[in-house]
């Protein structure tokens, strides 16, 4: 036990380190693409001559100088601002500085956008619209991966059966992606039947009473989520199925069923169990893919989370959003890589007990 | 060599879904082939964003005109009379009087065979006088002889009587309906309600008002005050169909980027999934061929590319440095060749580096390079194709995605950016279903051919998978 809980210690710090650098060198190269165009720069330089300029102004001591003379004083200050940033140093330098602040989520101000409570910091804008984003992606991926496992051993255990058939026959659905369907389902519901809202997070006005702001939630979470489970839920099953058949033929199992084992054993024991390791990679993959894919789909659906943000930015080239998000969106792969990695070790007893 | 790929080939021609998938292939590069022939691209590209000028004939948010074949209700086509152009139903008189002057007299008389009211009616006309401006009236009267006085007016040198903009001719109209029952319609009526509506009591409401059909004319009477002094009018009355594909909010015709979508995607679709296919093959076979520190930095790489957020970098640099379509494919190319793909197929060449085939190769002493490009892809690529052939779709359906998001191509006219135009304008709440469904069709279609052709040749090239 002593030495499981050791092992399990050592590999997750390992994997931790190994990640810490790599997100590291992912957000370093993401400044360096930025900068190519000397965007970071421009972030810097209008921010530092934003709060100069406020400073000038709220001083009691300046305020009976002629606007011509503030102005000059502004620039003066100014330059000696950057002077003292070093932003007059060659990029090479800067940049590690400029990685220090992304790291630390020091992300700058916002040039046009602004959170709901009217600040302008780029961590207030991204953290605010976070939640909504981690709440309905994280439900689809749940959802489409329990959904995956247990009609992909139902359909493995009635291999060849109609059903067996039928996920076979609308794996190939998958080839179009979720977003895509969430066109046509809102068609189908919110604009011709009129059962279901056509976007957004709650109806306009959210309703006061939290067990009717949830349900409201909730039914707008239902046509994004039935988009990824058309899109991706066949296949997925499809996947786990072959799979599934896979082990089934091995000789261990045939065994086990020799034996006399009762089904469902065979399945939890036999089959389930080795599978497991694989099906976490590929959860982590439709998780990491679920991330970016949220962008488009929240835009198809007006989600109100960072994917919309992010198009919002994109729309307005508001440069320190995009750029705050696209560190945002290195720091949740790297958390969940990190976390699948984790539960990868608790599965799989060889990477537990420290054994490669 | 060849005799084995004639039989695969056979082989494929024996599944339906590969044939169906085949054919669509094929018409979509028909489709290609077609419009890079007739449109060439500086055309479209200058068409599609010429703005309201050169579509000034054409209806706004138009439906396709073979909607029809399949609505109760016939809706209008456009109709365009132009005294320039002559034609049936055009008249036109010039009688001088006094010293210079003259009278001048046009006659539009239409058929109007539909359901439903037009979507506009606008006049265009030019003048071609030195100095005193002609002076016209225009008259309407419906089929049924009822005759009403629409405006007076002095013309430029050129320009343009948008009717149903005209609120004194609403006002008029809606006065006039009161005269007649004593009572206003129960809606706003626009003008090109008013002057094709039945006049009973089915005016008086929204869902009863109809248009009369038959035979309409519109009659210009002027006065010109010079010798040579002439007036040229068009009258359009616009529909609510249009062409094979209807047209969008700015009365272009989306036909043109339906078709051009064709060859982009297509193009954009094959190049990238064909090039990050073997490049990444290929780094994987030099990956475990030479494996230690060579293996090393490749899978270093590897892992750090999987970490950079593909999807929002590209965007950032699209933002950015708005590339063309082309620029866009070698950023996506050049994003995705460390991609998760290197690591299967290095797993896979690992396997096969330890064949005895390889090992003779070593043995008989021949190049790294040719052992890599030779004995080790070779041997792979067939098991390969039918993923190359079925992430075509993907990276088509990331290039609309990327002009769903307003950041693709910034020139050229693709499916993606009708279905953010029509997302934007709001077409899902509006009803204008045609604007977001025949760019998605097209998408479909394409995802359909290379899906039934991909699946087909998975069971075709990788046999196994057949049992299970």
């Amino acid at each position: 036990m002593k030495r499981e809980a050791y092992g399990f210690l050592k590999y997750s710090l390992k994997r931790g380190i190994s990640l810490i650098v790599v997100v590291v060198i992912a957000v370093y190269i993401t400044i360096l693409i930025a900068n190519m165009g000397g965007y970071v720069d421009n972030i810097i330089k209008s921010e530092v001559r934003f709060r100069i300029g406020v400073q000038v102004n709220q001083n009691p001591a300046y305020k009976g100088l002629p606007p011509r003379e503030k102005g000059k004083l502004i620039e003066k200050l100014y330059q000696q601002e950057i002077k003292r940033l070093g932003l007059d140093t060659p990029f090479i330098f800067r940049s590690y500085k400029y990685l220090a602040q992304a790291l630390t989520l020091d992300l700058g101000r916002a040039l046009y956008l602004t959170s709901d409570t009217g600040s302008r910091s780029v961590k207030m804008i991204i953290l605010e619209r976070l939640p909504a984003t981690v709440l309905l992606f994280t439900t689809v991926n749940l959802i489409l991966f329990f959904i995956s496992l247990f009609a992909g051993l139902y359909a493995s255990r009635k291999y060849e059966s109609k059903i067996d058939k039928l996920i076979v026959g609308l794996s190939p659905l998958s080839s179009i992606p979720g977003w895509f369907y969430g066109i046509f389902l809102i068609i189908i519901f919110a604009s011709v039947l009129r059962v279901l809202p056509y976007g957004g997070l709650v109806d306009a006005p959210p309703p006061t009473n939290m067990l009717d702001y949830a349900i409201s939630v909730l039914r707008h979470m239902v046509l994004p989520i039935l988009s990824w489970l058309i899109g991706y839920a066949f296949i997925q099953t499809y996947v786990r199925r072959t799979f599934f058949l896979m082990f089934s033929s091995e000789d261990y199992v045939e065994m086990a069923r020799a034996k006399g084992l009762p089904p469902r054993m065979i399945e939890r024991r036999y089959i389930l169990r080795p599978t497991l390791p694989p099906i976490m990679t590929d959860f982590a993959l439709t998780l990491i893919s679920s991330w970016m894919g949220a962008i488009i789909t929240e835009r198809v659906f007006n989600w109100p989370g960072i994917g919309t943000l992010f198009y919002m930015a994109a729309n307005m080239f508001d440069s320190p959003v995009i750029i705050g998000e696209v560190v945002i969106y290195a720091y949740l792969l790297a958390i969940t890589i990190f976390v699948l990695d984790i539960v990868y070790a608790i599965v799989d007893p060889r990477i537990r007990l420290g054994i490669t | 060599m060849s005799r084995r790929v004639k039989e695969r080939l056979k082989e494929i021609l024996q599944y339906k879904p590969a044939l169906v998938g085949l054919g669509i292939l094929v018409l979509l590069i028909g489709i290609s082939i077609y419009t890079v022939i007739t449109i060439p691209y500086s055309k479209a590209t200058y068409l599609w964003r010429a703005g309201e000028g050169i579509w000034l004939e054409c209806p706004r948010n138009a439906m396709p005109s073979w909607v029809n074949l399949f609505l109760p209700k016939k809706l209008p086509e456009t109709i365009i009379l132009d005294t320039q152009k002559g034609g049936r139903g055009i008249a036109k008189a010039v009688v001088p009087f006094g010293e210079k002057a003259s009278k001048i007299r046009i006659e539009f008389t239409f058929n109007y065979p539909y359901d439903d009211f037009p979507s506009e009616i606008n006049l265009f006309y030019t003048a071609g006088y030195n100095r005193s401006s002609p002076h016209i009236t225009i008259y309407w009267i419906k089929p049924n002889g009822e005759e009403f006085k629409i405006k007076e007016l002095t013309l430029k040198k050129s320009g343009a009587y948008y009717v149903s903009n005209d609120e004194k001719v609403a006002q008029n109209l809606q006065k006039r309906i009161y005269e007649k029952f004593g009572k206003e319609p129960d809606y706003t009526m626009s003008p090109e309600i008013g002057l094709f509506a039945r006049e009973d009591e089915s005016i008086l409401k929204i869902e009863t008002v109809t248009p009369i059909k038959g035979r309409y004319m519109m009659i210009i009477e002027g006065t010109v005050f010079e010798r040579n002094a002439n007036v040229d009018v068009k009258l359009v009355v616009y529909g609510k169909v249009y062409g094979v594909a209807g047209t969008d909010h700015l009365r272009r015709d989306l036909s043109i980027a339906l078709l051009w979508g064709t060859p982009i995607a297509l193009s954009f679709g094959v190049i990238a999934a064909v090039s990050i296919a073997f490049i990444q093959m290929i780094i994987a076979a030099l990956s475990a061929w030479y494996s230690n520190k060579v293996d090393f930095v490749i899978q270093k790489i590897t892992e750090i590319n999987m970490i950079l957020p593909f999807l929002p970098i590209l965007i950032m640099l699209s933002v950015f440095y708005s590339f063309n379509i082309w620029m866009l494919l070698i950023i996506v190319i050049a994003l995705s060749i460390f991609g998760s793909g290197v690591k299967t197929y290095r797993a896979v060449f690992l396997q096969i580096k330890e064949f005895s085939y390889v090992e003779a190769a070593k043995a008989y002493g021949a190049s790294n390079l040719r052992i890599i490009f030779l004995y080790l892809i070779p041997k792979i690529l067939p098991t390969i194709i039918p993923s190359l052939v079925l992430s075509v779709s993907d990276f088509v359906f990331l290039e609309a995605a990327l002009a769903f998001l307003g950041l693709g191509d910034p020139v050229a006219p693709t499916w993606g950016k009708i279905i953010d135009d029509a997302y934007s304008m709001g077409a899902l709440y509006k009803g204008y279903f045609y604007w977001v469904l025949e760019p998605s069709f097209m998408l479909i279609l394409t995802a359909l051919g290379f899906a039934l052709l991909g699946f087909s040749l998975d069971k075709i090239f990788n046999p196994r998978l057949k049992e299970i």
